[in-house]
C-alpha cells in the first residue's frame, strides 16, 4: 500500500540522530567552522555511541555501515538499512554537514568497504576509519581517466600517483585509493585499494582551505612506490571489460542517496530558520490560499519547500529501492541532482530573505545561515557533480553510451 | 487465495466490467460530429432542461452511504496494491490507445466524442467511487487509486481526462459529504447506464482568483431556501451537465458553501468558454442569476473544513493530471530527440538537449511523489493541506516549464498541430491555475 511517511520502526533512530545533531553538532558548528583543520574532539565520545547504533538497528549512523545489499529471499516490501541510514543522515546534516563528514569510522571509504569488500576484508578492516581517494589534479568528474597506477609485484601492488580532495584524509586510519592496473585498458582496469596510513611512500602533503564544511579535513596525498598487500584490493583483481569499472562505480549507486540525504538535511535546517524569521516578521504561511494572494517572501518560501519535498522524496525512493534490491542508479542520480541543486538554491535564497541576519556570522539559529550557504555548495559537487548526475540520468533515459552522449 | 476471492476487490470488479465491455472494442477513431462542433462554438445556449427527470426516481437510503477509509500502512512503500496496479494498467491501455488517438480531433472540435465517454463509463471510473449499496463498485475510499487513475488517463490526453473525470468529482463529493436526502436523490443516477454529466464549479473569471474569497454569493431566501448569484468559469461539459456543485460565499455568516444546482433551474445559463487548453472538456461559463435552490441543496451544512478538503482534493486531481501529461511528454521526447538528426548526429547527443530531457524526468518524478504523498495522507484521514499546496506548486511551476520545453525540443515542429506537444503546452498550463472540477 502506497505510503510515504517515515516508518514508525525508525522513529527512535531518527530521534536519536536528531538529538546528536541538536546537542552536539549545532553547538560546535561555528567553533569548527572558524577553527579549520583542528580535530573536533567532541566527536570521539560520539563514535562509540554510533557504533552502538550501527550494531543495534539494521544499520544507521552516518552512512558508512549499511549500504550493502544483502541476499535475503524475502520478497515483500522492505524498509531496511538504506532507508534508515539515509533518514539518519538527513537528521545529522540538519545539524552540521562538516561534522557528519568528520564522524570517526564513518568515511566514504568505510562505505566502499561495507559495500564491496569480501567477508575476510570486512573482518580485517572492521572498526577502522577509512577515507576515499579518487580525485586527482588532472581528473575530477572524469574518474575513468585517473593516472595513479598500481603494478603487481609479488604479493604486493605498488602504487604511484597523486590524490586530492580526500575527505578525512588526515584523521582516517585507511584510505581507499583508486588506481589503474593499465591505463591503456581504460576504465575496466581501475581498481580500489585499501592503503594503511603510515605505509612508506604514502605522504600527506597538505590540507585544503575551503569555502565550507571546514570542520571536515580535506587532504592531498602523494604516493611514491607505496606497497600494498595484494589482499587489500577490493573486488575482483581481474581486468574485466564488462564489469570492471561498473564494480567501483556500483558504490555510488549506494552512496549517492546518502549525499542527497545530506543535502536534504541542510535544506531543512535553512527552511526551519527562515520560517521562524518570517513568523517573527508577522508573516504566516497559508497553505490553502493561492500564492498569488500572499506576500512574495511567503511565495518564495513555499516554492523552496516544494523543491525540498521533491528532493526528500526522491532520496527516500532511491534508498527504498536499494532496500528492495531494485536497480536504482537512475533514481539515485535523480535524487542527487535534485537535492544538490535544491540545497544551494534554498540556502542562498534563505540568506537573501534573512538579509544581514542571514549574512552575518552568528553562533546559532539564523546566524548559521551564511555557513550553511557555504557548506551547501560542496553537496552539488562531490560524489558526482550536478552535471555528472544529469549525464547519468540522460544516458539512462535515452539509452546512450558515454561515447555518444559526452 | 482463489481467483474468486480476489475478484471481491473493488478494483477488480471495475476491471471485470472493462474486460467485458464491447464498446471498448467497437470504438474506432470517429470523426467528431458536425453537431458537436456547432454546439461548442455557439455563442450561448441554455442548460439541459430535463435534469429533474433524471434524479430522485430511486428509493431512499436510510443513512448516508460512505466508503470505508483505509488503515495506515506501517512501512514506507511505493508499490501500488495488486488491484491498483491492474486497474492502472487497464486505464493506461484505454488512455494510450483510445484517448491519445482521439485527442487532437477532440481538441479542435472542443468536444469529447460520446463513444469515448461511454467507454470510460464502462471502464467504471465513476463506479469505483460509489458504494455498493448505491449500485457502485467501491468499497474503500482511496485518493491514491483516484490519483493513479487520473494520472493514467492524462497520459492519454489531459483534456479528455477532464471530460471523463468531471462527473466523478460530483459523485465523489456526494459520497464523501452528502446527507441521506442528497445521496438518495442524486447518486443512483451516477450508477446507472447513462450516468449524467455533472461538474464541480469553483473557478470564477477574476484575476488573482482565490477560492476562499468567492464573488458568487448565496443568501437565505424567506422560505429557507437559497438564492445564488454569480459567474463560474471553465466548467467542463457545462452545456450537457445535469447537475452542478457550485461554490458560493454565504452572505449571512461569511462561510463558503457547496450548493447542488440542477440544470434547468430558473436563472441558470451556460455560455461556451473555449480556452487555451482543456478544449476536449468543452468548457463553459455558468451564470447564476437569482437561482433558487432548496435549503437541502447545501452540502455538509456549509462545513468550512469540508470546503477546504474539497479544494485540496481538487488540486490533487490537477497534480495527478499534470504528472500523467508530463510523463506523456517525456515518453514522446525520448524517441524524438534520439531520432532527430542535426549536424550529423542525433540531437540527443548534445547536452543542451539531453539535460533538458533529464530535468523533465527529475521534476516530473518529484511531482508524482509529492502528489502520492498528499493523496496517501488524505485517504488515511491525516492532514494533507500543506502537502497538497507543495504538490500544486510543482504542478504549476514545473508543469508549465515541462510543456514549454516539450515544444522547444521539437523546435518549429513543436509549434505545429502535426505534433501533440503544442497541445500539452496548452493543457499543462491549466494544472496550476484550475480550482475545482476534479476530486480525488
Amino acid at each position: 500500500m502506497i505510503n510515504l511517511e517515515t516508518p514508525r520502526k525508525f522513529t527512535a533512530l531518527v530521534q536519536q540522530a536528531h538529538q546528536v545533531a541538536e546537542q552536539i553538532f549545532r553547538p560546535n558548528s561555528r567553533k569548527y567552522d572558524r577553527a579549520e583543520h583542528s580535530y573536533p574532539k567532541e566527536l570521539d565520545m560520539l563514535a562509540s555511541l554510533l557504533d552502538g547504533m550501527n550494531a543495534s538497528s539494521a544499520g544507521s549512523g552516518a552512512g558508512a555501515a549499511g549500504v550493502r545489499r544483502d541476499g535475503s529471499a524475502d520478497t515483500g516490501n522492505r524498509n531496511g538499512s538504506n532507508l534508515s541510514t539515509v533518514l539518519g543522515v538527513m537528521e545529522l546534516c540538519w545539524g552540521d554537514v562538516g561534522l557528519l563528514l568528520s564522524m570517526p569510522r564513518q568515511g566514504l571509504g568505510n562505505s566502499a568497504i561495507a559495500s564491496v569488500a569480501s567477508e575476510e576484508q570486512l573482518k580485517r578492516f572492521e572498526g577502522r576509519w577509512a577515507a576515499m581517494a579518487i580525485t586527482e589534479p588532472g581528473a575530477g568528474s572524469d574518474s575513468a581517466n585517473i593516472r595513479t597506477s598500481a603494478r603487481l609485484d609479488g604479493d604486493h601492488y605498488v602504487l604511484n600517483g597523486e590524490k586530492i580532495y580526500v575527505t578525512s584524509g588526515e584523521r582516517a586510519d585507511l584510505v581507499v585509493v583508486w588506481a589503474t592496473l593499465d591505463r591503456k585498458l581504460g576504465r575496466a582496469a581501475i581498481k580500489s585499494f585499501v592503503v594503511e596510513k603510515g605505509t612508506p611512500g604514502f605522504e600527506l602533503v597538505r590540507l585544503e582551505h575551503k569555502l565550507g564544511i571546514r570542520a571536515s579535513d580535506t587532504a592531498a596525498f602523494l604516493l611514491k612506490d607505496v606497497r600494498v598487500p595484494k589482499e587489500n584490493l577490493l573486488g575482483s583483481p581481474e581486468v574485466d571489460a564488462q564489469k570492471g569499472f561498473a564494480g567501483v562505480m556500483q558504490t555510488f549507486d549506494n552512496t549517492r542517496p546518502l549525499v542527497a540525504g545530506m543535502a536534504v538535511g541542510l535544506t531543512r535546517a535553512c527552511l526551519e530558520e527562515t520560517r521562524k524569521l518570517l513568523n517573527k516578521a508577522g508573516l504566516d504561511i497559508d497553505y490553502a490560499r493561492p500564492l498569488h494572494r500572499q506576500v512574495s517572501a511567503v511565495a518564495d518560501f513555499v516554492r523552496m519547500e516544494a523543491d525540498y519535498e521533491a528532493a526528500r522524496l526522491l532520496t527516500l525512493q532511491a534508498a527504498w529501492m536499494a532496500d528492495n534490491r531494485q536497480p536504482n542508479s537512475l533514481q539515485a542520480s535523480m535524487a542527487k541532482a535534485k537535492a544538490g541543486r535544491t540545497c544551494v538554491e534554498v540556502a542562498q535564497k534563505c540568506v537573501e530573505l534573512a538579509g544581514s541576519v542571514g549574512y552575518a556570522e552568528g553562533e546559532d539559529g539564523a546566524g548559521l545561515l551564511e555557513k550553511w550557504a557555504r557548506d551547501a555548495k560542496i553537496l552539488d559537487i562531490f560524489e558526482g557533480t550536478q552535471q555528472i548526475q544529469l549525464l547519468i540520468v540522460a544516458r539512462r533515459l535515452l539509452g546512450k553510451s558515454s561515447t555518444e552522449l559526452k | 487465495m482463489s481467483m474468486q476471492d480476489r475478484v471481491m476487490g473493488a478494483g477488480l470488479k471495475v476491471l471485470n466490467r472493462f474486460a467485458g465491455s464491447t464498446v471498448v472494442d467497437k470504438l474506432g477513431l470517429r470523426r467528431p460530429s458536425e453537431a458537436l462542433l456547432y454546439q461548442s462554438t455557439r455563442a450561448g445556449f441554455s442548460t439541459i432542461a430535463t435534469a429533474a427527470k433524471l434524479f430522485g426516481a430511486a428509493g431512499k437510503l436510510l443513512k448516508p452511504a460512505r466508503l470505508s477509509s483505509r488503515s495506515a500502512g506501517e512501512l514506507f512503500d511505493l508499490n501500488p496494491s495488486e488491484e491498483q496496479q491492474m486497474l492502472r494498467e487497464a486505464v493506461a491501455q484505454f488512455a494510450d490507445e483510445q484517448l491519445r488517438a482521439a485527442a487532437q480531433q477532440a481538441d479542435s472540435a472542443c468536444a469529447t466524442p460520446p463513444e469515448l465517454l461511454q467507454a470510460a463509463a464502462e471502464l467504471g471510473i465513476t463506479l469505483m467511487s460509489l458504494p455498493e449499496e448505491l449500485g457502485g463498485a467501491g468499497q474503500e475510499r482511496s485518493a491514491v487509486t483516484n490519483v493513479l487513475v487520473a494520472e493514467a488517463l492524462a497520459h492519454g490526453d489531459l483534456g479528455l481526462a477532464v471530460a471523463i473525470l468531471a462527473p466523478a468529482a460530483v459523485a465523489n463529493a456526494l459520497v464523501l459529504w452528502g446527507d441521506v436526502e442528497q445521496q438518495s436523490r442524486y447518486l443512483p443516477a451516477f450508477a446507472g447506464a447513462q450516468a449524467p454529466a455533472a461538474a464541480l464549479a469553483i473557478q470564477e473569471p477574476h484575476a488573482l482568483f482565490d477560492p476562499f474569497q468567492l464573488h458568487t454569493t448565496a443568501r437565505l431566501d424567506r422560505d429557507g431556501g437559497w438564492l445564488l448569484d454569480g459567474l463560474k468559469s471553465l466548467v467542463p461539459r457545462a452545456a450537457e451537465c445535469a447537475l452542478f456543485l457550485v461554490a458560493a460565499h454565504i452572505e449571512e455568516d461569511g462561510r463558503t458553501g457547496l450548493f447542488l444546482v440542477e440544470a434547468g433551474s430558473k436563472g441558470l445559463s451556460v455560455t461556451a468558454e473555449p480556452a487555451m487548453g482543456l478544449r476536449a472538456a468543452a468548457t463553459g461559463q455558468l451564470k447564476l442569476r437569482g437561482v433558487k435552490v432548496p435549503a437541502g441543496a447545501l452540502l455538509a451544512g456549509g462545513d468550512v473544513t469540508v470546503y477546504g478538503d474539497c479544494i485540496a482534493l481538487a488540486r490533487l486531481g490537477w497534480c495527478a493530471l499534470a504528472s500523467g501529461c508530463a510523463q506523456a511528454v517525456l515518453d514522446y521526447l525520448i524517441p524524438y530527440v534520439n531520432g532527430r538528426v542535426a549536424f550529423g548526429e542525433p540531437i540527443s547527443h548534445r547536452q543542451a538537449v539531453a539535460f533538458t530531457v533529464a530535468n523533465i524526468a527529475i521534476e516530473r518524478e518529484g511531482l508524482r511523489l509529492l502528489t502520492l504523498h498528499a493523496a496517501s495522507r488524505a485517504e488515511r484521514g491525516d492532514s494533507f493541506i500543506q502537502e497538497t499546496a507543495l504538490a500544486r506548486r510543482l504542478a504549476a511551476d514545473k508543469g508549465a516549464q515541462i510543456g514549454s520545453e516539450a515544444v522547444q525540443m521539437l523546435g518549429g515542429h513543436g509549434f505545429t498541430k502535426e505534433y501533440p506537444v503544442e497541445r500539452w503546452y496548452r493543457d499543462l498550463r491549466a494544472a496550476g491555475i484550475m480550482e475545482g472540477v476534479l476530486l480525488v
